[in-house]
């Protein structure tokens, strides 16, 4: 404890001196948790419209097979798109992209890259994460590992093409697909750079929370959004770690011929040498961080959601302690599920069943979940802003995502709608929807102490209502293409009359796809406009109880001018009976005569 | 020019935008209104949204509903696949049941709750006996559908009978072959080494070890003299004696297998499997009988594949280096589908890919005709008598293309299409 201590206390002192930082250390390698928090949102929105435009390239396709389109031409140009008419092996890498950089770059790095790096010292009163060197080379990691995505996109051959889950032997062999070759290469190793900064970030996120919080402030009077990025963290710490071992094997069968996943492959008329390998090693390798990933990608959304909702019903979250209980229960379980994904892929029956029972257990800490936000808005003092809007969103996309979630989690209904559209229509609600709600919730509720600015907020409702529509118009019927039998991963459905009936489907998400894409420029040009120009914020807009709020507007190192905070409440206490306000800040002490709820 | 015009409508449309929001930002800023006071009239006008959305939510819901329920698959033509419709519907209901209450009361509760500044909201931070309700309930239904999802799964992938039909289903990019075995009723062994023109599925057999075997070694001495007298860029020569190696060291293999294969029949005699290959029949056509149960055995030569028959319900995957399997029992035929089902006579069964595999993965499929045990035999009859007719398109390039391209020039124009 001493050590931490002095270091405070050096802060403390260097807050008082106030010297000035060169534009490269405060700007680029900075070590300050609240910059690098921002380095990683603007970096994922940059990717984020990278696979943004990749998705609506591919919608046009899917609408309108075999046409050309200026759009396709202008990105593509002639040699992937000649005459607009998108490539089928384009086609396929530009699924395989998009759904990477969602998974990975926006999703993982983009919301707890941001949210962990931002939130915990400044919710938690600490003066930065535990090493700000480490959390410096996480974000540079990161960077690297965007940059490197990115050039795969123009080597020859196309990016990595296999689907996002790369699966071998297809991700394996340049023979078997041209996005095989040095785009398949450089995609593995902007994975192992990835990462390399997830494990940075995430021990660091779990030394920070564990040691440096503030005095009084209990694990069990920390915020939701803090319990759901350490548990997304230990997640993280866990199985990145397997992704590694399988992204480095993999690139082992690649180049130096050995035979993990490879056997008994004739391919171009040749017998190759592989033998003894296995494929279904390999998805076993990458379920086992695939399925926890997507709780590392929807704990900090429902985190964040927790706080926004609370915050603006202007009542404490219900059930406080089953929503800690919930967060661990889904950690613990997503170690012990990874096999749903492999239901029909030859593994032993009885494992299935297994799992489907596994899987199945964690739709009860969801419905908890789910009920205790709505028994928050119960009887609340509901504010609307941008921020509480996306968690409601977040509410309706959890429930519809989650409860599609057990047919496919059921294998003997699996049967029917694996790999289908169906399965497109889940996780795009589930883990695809619900985690962009809660980023953007995310990103409207802390914009004013990221920028010390206020974000427009009539901007901030056509963003949402645009988007939330959209979401349900791109992903709803899509279920019914699914369950119509068709798979997902096909350039075009014309070669088969019996889609005919529900292809035109198509054409309405596509109109959606297209709308909501448009409507992120609402987003986007809020955001760059509101932090150069926007309004200035005050000190707590929203009337939070938490401690980032008791910061000064102006950013500085070390976070507060004075003294740590000192925490002697949880963080729910809105609207509590007998108080003058309808909010308690964490810093106000008890009454002599007031019990601590929680 | 459209690139430009493109250009121009979306920044014009950003500048448009933009320069509302300015407006909207000084007027505010005149009324002297913060950005994060959210006015009575927005929160009004958000909670009314709340609820206008959930009705059109629902609607949007029935309309789908309504308007492609008839152009969903339509019953299931087999055993297992009527069992997890009615399980699909079971399920689905209750879901609903979870699904629409929910989503009522969170937007009612949204728009019902507005802000009203002369108001607390409701203190309360925790109730045990609802908390315990809304994790006992959930467990209880849960439980009701794991048991009857595992009763089904557990009939479904229950080991075939010893009797079902045994069919080999093979795919390799873009295509499928399937196998049937001859009148022994067995399907002979296979290795991805014997793959060539003449055995695409590379089925086991004495003579046809003994045929690769000699194949190889002339494409290894045709090499060898090529390494040796023709002048080649030093990259080429080494490419090719790699190939050479390659060639070499699947031979070695090829004769391991031959004394495995030869151990094998002298241990089980008629028995082995080595000898039950020559009289099955390799086929493009993919048949079935009705009522008869099947056990499809798959296999991949390349990447992975997987076998999707929607109207079967059946879907397994296909992997290299092992076999899977799936068994099931069709219940209607081809034609009762078309007249009685579909009202369609250009109807088929397809089986079709569904594990991403490459550029013509979206085009990878084959019909499935499901027949009465007459006409079926009647057909299997009639593919005994034909020989396998070789795919159209041959493998892209031949390890004897290779060597005429970098070999000899004379041989460059000559495709090695045909099977030896």
């Amino acid at each position: 404890m001493g050590a931490i201590t002095a270091h405070t206390d050096e802060h403390a002192h260097e807050a008082h001196h106030h010297h000035e930082e060169s534009f490269v250390s405060k700007y680029v390698f900075s070590q300050d948790h609240k910059m690098i928090g921002k380095q990683f949102l603007v970096t994922a929105i940059v990717m984020a419209w990278v696979a943004v435009i990749m998705s609506v390239i591919f919608r046009l396709q899917l609408a309108w097979p075999h046409e050309g389109f200026a759009f396709t031409n202008f990105f593509l140009g002639d040699k992937w798109a000649p005459g607009g008419v998108l490539d089928p092996n384009m086609y396929l890498a530009l699924v395989t992209i998009h759904g990477t950089i969602m998974v990975f770059f926006v999703l993982t790095g983009g919301l707890s890259g941001t949210f962990a790096n931002f939130l915990i010292p400044l919710q938690l009163g600490a003066r930065d994460m535990a090493s700000g060197f480490i959390n410096m080379l996480s974000y540079w990691f990161f960077f690297m590992s965007s940059l490197v995505m990115l050039i795969s996109l123009f080597v020859e051959g196309g990016p990595a093409s296999a689907g996002w889950t790369v699966y071998p032997p297809l991700s394996a062999l340049p023979q078997a697909i041209p996005g095989s070759g040095a785009g398949m290469t450089l995609w593995l190793v902007s994975m192992v750079l990835f990462i390399a900064s997830a494990l940075m970030g995430g021990l660091n996120y779990v030394v920070t929370i564990l040691n440096l919080r503030t005095k009084g402030m209990k694990m069990t009077r920390m915020p939701l959004t803090i319990w759901a990025i350490f548990i997304t963290a230990v997640l993280g710490i866990l199985s990145f770690p397997v992704l590694l071992s399988a992204s480095l094997l993999l690139l082992l069968d690649r180049t130096l011929g050995t035979s993990f996943y490879l056997s008994d492959i004739y391919i171009s008329g040749e017998a190759l040498d592989h033998t003894g390998g296995s494929p279904i090693l390999f998805q076993h390798l990458f379920w086992f961080l695939g399925h926890p990933e997507v709780y590392i990608v929807l704990l900090p959304a429902l985190g964040i959601t927790s706080e926004v909702i609370s915050v603006n019903s202007r009542k404490p979250i219900f059930g406080y302690r089953a929503m800690i209980g919930s967060i661990l229960a889904i950690g613990f379980l997503s170690f012990i599920v990874w096999g749903h994904h492999m239901f029909i892929t030859g593994m032993n029956p009885f494992l299935g069943s297994v799992f489907v029972f596994t899987t199945l257990l964690i739709a009860i800490p969801s419905a908890v979940k789910v009920f205790n936000y709505i028994t928050t808005l119960w009887r609340g003092n509901i504010i609307f802003t941008p921020a509480m809007l996306f968690s409601i969103g977040l509410v309706t996309t959890f429930i519809a995502g989650g409860l599609t979630g057990i047919i496919l989690a059921d294998s003997a209904l699996d049967i029917h709608v694996h790999d289908t559209y169906f399965v497109v229509a889940h996780f795009h609600i589930v883990m695809g929807m619900s985690a962009i709600f809660g980023m953007f919730a995310g990103v409207y509720h802390w914009f004013p102490k990221m920028y010390g600015r206020m974000m427009n907020t009539k901007l901030g409702y056509a963003h949402f209502w645009v988007t939330f529509i959209c979401a349900f118009g791109v992903f709803f019927p899509m279920h019914f293409i699914g369950l119509a039998g068709a798979p997902r991963r096909y350039y075009s459905y014309s070669e088969f009359p019996m889609f005919d009936g529900v292809v035109d489907l198509n054409v309405l998400v596509t109109f959606f796809a297209i709308t909501g894409a448009t409507a992120q420029i609402i987003f986007t040009y809020n955001f760059f406009y509101s932090a150069f120009r926007g309004p200035k914020a005050s000190r707590n807009p929203w009337k939070s109880n938490t401690l980032e709020w008791t910061t000064p507007v102006e950013h500085m190192h070390g976070n507060w001018p004075g003294p740590l905070p000192v925490v002697h409440r949880w963080p729910y206490d809105y609207s509590k009976p007998g108080k003058p306000e309808d909010w308690v800040s964490q810093v106000t002490p008890l009454d002599h005569d007031e019990e601590e709820e929680h | 020019m459209t690139k430009l015009l493109i250009l121009c409508v979306v920044v014009l449309g950003i500048l448009a935008v933009a320069q509302l929001a300015r407006v909207y930002e000084l007027t505010s800023r005149l009324r002297g209104k913060r950005e994060e006071d959210i006015s009575p009239a927005d929160n009004r006008m958000n909670a009314r949204l709340m609820w206008l959305f959930c009705i059109a939510y629902f609607g949007f819901f029935l309309w789908l509903v309504l308007a492609y329920h008839d152009k969903m698959l339509p019953l299931a033509a087999s055993v297992h696949g009527a069992e997890t419709d009615w399980l699909m519907d079971f399920n689905w209901w209750i879901l609903l049941i979870a699904f629409v209450p929910t989503n009522i009361l969170l937007f009612y509760f949204a728009g019902k709750y507005v802000y009203n500044k002369d108001r607390r909201a409701f203190w309360q931070p925790h109730n045990n006996k609802l908390e315990l309700i809304w994790t006992v309930v959930p467990a209880a239904v849960l439980a009701v559908i794991i048991i009857y999802g595992l009763n089904s799964w557990n009939r479904i992938t229950a080991p075939a009978s010893a009797d079902a039909l045994q069919v080999e289903i093979y795919a390799k990019q873009f295509d499928w072959t399937a196998r049937y075995p001859g009148t022994d009723g067995v399907l002979g062994a296979s290795d991805f080494r014997l793959i060539n023109g003449s055995n695409p599925l590379g089925i086991v057999t004495p003579e046809s070890v003994a045929a690769r075997l000699t194949e190889l070694a002339a494409q290894i001495a045709e090499e060898d003299s090529t390494l040796e007298h023709a002048v080649l860029p030093d990259d080429k020569a080494d490419e090719l004696h790699a190939h050479t190696e390659r060639l070499r060291r699947t031979s070695a293999r090829l004769v391991n297998l031959r004394t495995v294969m030869e151990l094998d029949i002298a241990e089980k005699g008629a028995a082995s499997l080595y000898l039950h290959g020559a009289d099955d029949i390799v086929t493009k056509d993919f048949h079935l009988p009705v009522h008869k149960e099947v056990n499809l055995l798959i296999r991949a030569q390349d990447v992975l594949h997987s076998v999707w028959i929607p109207h079967l319900r059946a879907q397994m995957n296909a992997v290299p280096g092992m076999t899977t399997v799936i068994a099931m029992v069709p219940t209607i035929t081809s034609d009762s589908m078309r007249t009685h089902v579909m009202h369609d006579q250009t109807f088929d069964f397809i089986l079709m890919c569904n594990k991403i595999c490459g550029a013509s993965h979206y085009n990878m499929q084959m019909p499935l005709l499901v027949d009465e045990a007459a006409d079926y035999d009647n057909w299997l009859t009639e593919q005994e008598k034909k020989p396998f007719q070789p795919p159209a398109t041959p493998p892209a390039t031949t390890p004897a293309d290779t060597v005429a391209v970098v070999g000899t020039n004379e041989q460059a124009a000559v495709p090695n299409n045909e099977p030896n």
